[in-house]
């Protein structure tokens, strides 16, 4: 245990060997430019009005420059990059959630103010008043359009137009169109190649050379358009074909009518309680919720007493000096903890399948039923349990194996002269003395399976659904995966919901590490 | 070796045995039954263990090759196996390596040096890694959303986001590496630094070489943890030719349309490398479980 000279703020010694020397200047430079790089992250995201993001970096690279600027810092640039790894991307997208809990982020409420406004007044509707069939063109190796004024002649504008080639259309700008005595003489286009060109044509703008805009309004028209949003000075806007004022109401975060009807898409404004408020008082979201929260306990508890089971028994018997060949059991017993998760997860899956699965069959066989493990709610949580344990075991097996070598020899000398047996000795001996050093290992454990998003995603998937839930939540879900269903499956997204739910788990989670640095009395 | 020995002892021994047989047989059922199905005619699960019929098609499908059935009909491979391969092993090398990278300079600070906050960030540190990441996953979209406007690379659908998300799980592999080197008597440093050593030649010279094992260990389980990484590279990667396997693999099951021959193919395939190198390092694995754990 030593303090650097540095951090004691004795004199720097000056090194004999130039590489050390321009090491250090290396290091210098290297800092000065991860600086600037974060400083120019700080200006990009404050212009976009992204003040979150900006202030993030703005910690980072004045911690950065402090770290390794100043001398007296010196111990802590060891520990900094792992520090800001943490902050960037576990403590930061925390704070985060949390503020986002507090909002009602939503795909309905997914763009900022400015953005939603911009849509509406990019927003467009069809005039009343004349419209023109279109054919497409082709004479030779050029496309032009040739439209045709329905209806009655219109006094004004031309009957018969026809554009410039299609070829010489610029990105952004209307195409010109003059008048035409008949129609051009090229060969006209059926209606595939017409919908095989959709995308560009509706991108296309025509403009007469009265100056009225033309835009495709159909498969076969094209019509003047006229902008349907008015944007007001004081922020209001006015819907131009209804006639009607549409006022922000920055309490919801939408444009509403005067009779108060909303108008999707909307901002995300700050809600305060509202998604902690639905949570406990809302009984479509109640009842699931808590339906599930109580499924979590029980299944880490369950997982955990099981792992520790098999693990345990099957550890002794590894220990036994007597039994032979304890290399290849060990070997064949640690197996499903060397086979990727994902992969044997997905083999449980195709396994337990209710119709074709080898379980079904061989219990079909021999017992002549076959139950219904992904349909049922009881059958599906046991299955979960059953593939958790195979899964989970080979762990507790190696760390009891561990903890197990540590017990010193003479313990069943004296047990097997005074005539213990060997379940004597498991209960007496082995299972005491490794509970004490096994017990935070064992919270952490549970915590790891009350977050196991893996096993449920990739087994079940959370159902059978439970009926009658506002949100999608299904009887195997654990709260995590309920989370992630809320935020990012369905339409919904309802991601300020979903964020006040992992603020309650985090509450937990944070409960369960203080409990388990209290029982282990971490010493640091 | 128990001198004193009660006289059931065979009938003991030939117990143990069998149910460590029965035991491991109930283990290694579904992964013989993978190997078995994928090389098994057809797309289904029922069968006998020793494949009846006898195929390639699947092994041919999952190593990107097309397939030409008896009846003349070619079927194209339904996924780029071998691209997922590839892209997990890229991801999953420059994570870990930077992972230990991170955690080997902060662990020697943590278990060699004094300063303030020390106890402080450490247990913080443990306590902030217990939330997973699957909660903050918005966060996280967004903060890579953002990002990808300014600096295309780090961006949603990119490796570069998912490698750069992983270097926040670090602080398990520290309390690891700080265990062990704790184990380590601290004067072979002071020594050095007597001699004239800078604070980093002691750490880079004489503590490194000595901690190899516990290196590889982490380094080990940092590989494995990052290859099986589900629900961040579900959210972060879209477009097929960038996912990894763990999220590639699951849509050969998807519920309508399930492809179980194909996928055993790739899941002994993608799965056998990893196990093996689990299975050769499983002593240091078992070792490095509990070094950094228990010690009160």
């Amino acid at each position: 245990m030593f303090v650097t000279n540095a951090s004691r703020g004795l004199p720097r010694h000056r090194s004999r060997h130039p590489a050390e020397r321009y090491g250090r200047w290396a290091l210098r430079t290297l800092t000065a430019l991860l600086v600037l790089a974060t400083l120019w992250l700080v200006v990009a995201f404050h212009l976009r009005g992204q003040w979150m993001f900006s202030l993030l970096f703005l910690v980072l690279g004045a911690s950065l420059a402090i770290v390794f600027g100043k001398r007296e810092w010196m111990s802590h640039r060891y520990i900094f990059p792992a520090l800001a790894g943490m902050g960037v991307f576990v403590i930061f997208p925390l704070v985060y959630t949390i503020g986002i809990s507090f909002s009602n982020y939503s795909s309905s409420n997914l763009l900022g103010e400015e953005r939603v406004r911009a849509q509406f007044l990019d927003r467009t509707y069809q005039a009343e008043g004349q419209a023109f069939d279109f054919q497409l063109v082709r004479e030779g190796n050029r496309t032009r359009l040739y439209l045709e004024a329905q209806g009655a002649v219109d006094p004004e504008g031309a009957r018969q137009l026809v554009s410039l080639p299609l070829a010489q259309a610029v990105e952004g700008q209307p195409l010109a169109i003059e008048p035409t005595e008949a129609a051009p003489s090229g060969e006209a286009l059926g209606m595939r190649e017409v919908i095989a060109r959709r995308d560009r044509l509706q991108r296309l703008t025509l403009v007469t050379p009265e100056g009225i805009e033309l835009k495709m309004a159909g498969l076969r028209r094209f019509a003047p358009m006229l902008p349907r949003f008015e944007a007001n000075p004081d922020g209001s806007l006015t819907d131009l074909r209804e006639g009607i004022l549409l006022t922000p109401d920055q309490e919801t975060g939408f444009f509403v009518t005067e009779d108060g009807e909303r108008l999707t898409p909307g901002w995300p404004v700050a809600v305060g309680l509202d998604n902690y408020t639905r949570i406990f008082t809302d009984p479509d979201i109640r009842g699931p919720f808590l339906q599930i929260f109580v499924w979590t306990f029980v299944f880490a508890g369950l997982t955990v007493v099981f792992t520790l089971a098999v693990g345990f028994v099957l550890a002794t018997l590894l220990q036994w000096d007597q039994l032979k060949g304890k290399a290849i059991y060990r070997t064949l017993l640690i197996l499903p903890y060397a086979v990727p998760a994902f992969i044997s997860i997905l083999i449980f899956k195709g396994m337990f399948n209710q119709n074709h699965g080898e379980i079904n069959l061989i219990l079909e066989n021999l017992f002549g039923i076959s139950p219904d493990w992904f349909t049922d709610p009881s059958t599906a949580r046991t299955m979960l349990l059953i593939v958790n344990t195979w899964l989970g075991y080979p762990y507790m097996l190696l760390l009891c194996m561990g903890l197990i070598q540590s017990i010193p020899r003479d313990l069943y000398e004296a047990s097997a002269v005074d005539g213990g047996g060997p379940l004597t000795n498991m209960m007496r001996i082995t299972l005491p003395l490794i509970l004490k050093p096994l017990t935070p290992l064992l919270i952490a454990a549970f915590a790891f399976n009350f977050n196991n998003f893996v096993l449920i995603a990739l087994l079940t998937g959370g159902k059978p659904d439970i009926l009658g839930a506002s949100t999608p939540a299904g009887t195997t879900d654990l709260l995590v995966s309920y989370t992630y269903r809320i935020a990012f499956q369905d339409a919904g997204q309802q991601f300020g919901l979903a964020a006040a739910i992992a603020t309650l788990i985090f509450l937990l989670v944070i409960g369960l590490s203080w409990l388990n640095l209290r029982l282990s009395k971490v010493k640091v | 070796m128990a001198m004193v020995q009660p006289r059931s002892i065979r009938a003991r021994k030939l117990g143990a045995h069998l149910a460590l047989l029965g035991f491991a047989s109930l283990v290694v059922f579904p992964l013989l039954l993978v190997i078995s199905i994928s090389f098994r005619e057809g797309n289904f699960a029922t069968g006998s263990l020793i494949p009846e019929r006898f195929s390639l098609e699947h092994w041919a499908l999952a190593l990107g090759i097309p397939w030409e059935r008896t009846d003349g009909t070619v079927v194209q491979p339904p996924f780029p196996v071998l691209l997922w391969l590839w892209n997990s092993i890229k991801v999953a090398m420059a994570s870990s390596l930077m992972i230990l990278a991170l955690s080997t300079t902060s662990a020697y600070a943590f278990a060699r040096m004094r300063f303030k906050g020390k106890a402080p960030i450490l247990k913080g540190m443990l306590i902030f890694q217990m939330f997973p990441a699957v909660l903050s996953l918005v966060a996280l979209y967004a903060l890579f959303d953002r990002l990808g406007q300014l600096v295309p690379w780090l961006g949603l659908n990119t490796h570069g986001a998912l490698i750069l998300a992983s270097l926040g799980a670090v602080a398990l592999h520290i309390w690891t590496i700080k265990g062990y080197f704790e184990s380590i008597d601290g004067s072979l440093e002071e020594a050095a630094m007597v001699d004239g050593a800078s604070t980093w030649q002691a750490f880079y010279h004489i503590l490194l070489p000595l901690s190899v094992p516990i290196l590889m260990v982490v380094f080990i389980l940092a590989f494995i943890m990052s290859i099986m990484e589900y629900p961040m590279a579900s959210v972060l990667l879209l477009d097929e030719d960038k996912l990894t396997l763990a999220v590639g693999a699951q849509q050969y099951l998807a519920d309508h349309n399930q492809r179980w021959g194909d996928f055993a193919a790739a899941a002994v395939l993608s799965g056998l490398p990893i196990t093996l190198a689990f299975l050769l390092c499983q002593r240091w694995i078992a070792g490095g479980l509990t070094a950094g754990g228990v010690k009160g």
